[in-house]
């Protein structure tokens, strides 16, 4: 029975994750971690790495959908996707070394204050 | 010089994601509001960018044997179907209103990141007293 309701819980979450990662275009990463950590009981460096293997699909199928609405900008995707494959690497190899909760409280920080500017400005 | 600043939010936020805390959440914003960036098409670049980005990593996470597959597959399939609603969802949202929906995401994410950080260090605290 618990076993029935554990499923049921990474199902119903694992649905919130890809409307998440669709609607917003990323972000379902976010509910995903949390929830193999603490629904799943995963270890956390192997609840980060299962979660980029259901990530990669859904992003798959959601760039999908948006290159065939239209959305998709070659010129910027070109601009900030050279940055973006360059950071991803350089923080796969930083992430040992840096003080990570430092980062974390930035990170926070930043994504308030960004938060607060769009949803009200 | 547009390309020089636009790579450099890229490598940041790229940074934050291949250290596993959410780049996109990081990008999506910068490339807004710096740039002047549709919301649909920031969310596009994003989530087109994730791809190679995660495929490396997911490689090396593959060698390293840090997958539980069973589990990713009982959650990929829901996440799947629902990838697809979100995104046709997003399609119908006038971009405006979907960049305001996704500050409040922003600020959600973010208390719950603060709480869960907070909720640790007492944690630790806890054991090192013990």
């Amino acid at each position: 029975m618990e076993k029935k309701l554990k499923y049921t819980l990474l199902a119903l979450f694992g649905a919130l994750t890809g409307f998440v990662n669709g609607f917003f275009g990323g972000g379902g990463g976010m509910i995903c971690v949390p929830l193999l950590i603490y629904a799943a009981k995963e270890p956390v460096k192997k609840a980060h790495a299962t979660a980029l293997l259901i990530i990669l699909p859904v992003s798959v199928v959601s760039a999908i959908f948006y290159f065939s609405f239209g959305s998709l900008d070659l010129s910027v995707l070109l601009k900030s996707g050279i940055g973006v494959v360059a950071g991803g690497i350089l923080g796969a190899l930083l992430l040992s070394r840096l003080s990570n909760d430092i980062i974390k409280m930035v990170f926070s920080a930043v994504m308030l204050a960004a938060g607060v500017r769009m949803l009200f400005f | 010089m547009e390309i020089v600043f636009m790579a450099l939010c890229g490598l940041l936020a790229g940074i934050i994601g291949g250290m596993g805390m959410g780049g996109g959440t990081l990008l999506i914003p910068m490339l807004t509001v710096f740039f002047g960036v549709g919301q649909h098409a920031a969310q596009a670049v994003n989530l087109v960018s994730f791809i190679p980005m995660s495929a490396a990593a997911l490689f090396i996470h593959m060698k390293n044997e840090l997958i539980d597959y069973k589990k990713a597959l009982i959650i990929i399939a829901p996440a799947l179907a629902s990838a697809v609603g979100g995104s046709f969802l997003a399609k119908s949202t006038r971009g405006e209103a979907l960049g305001r929906f996704f500050g409040g995401f922003l600020i959600i994410l973010a208390a719950l990141q603060i709480i869960t950080f907070i909720a640790n260090k007492k944690k630790e605290k806890k054991g090192k007293k013990a």
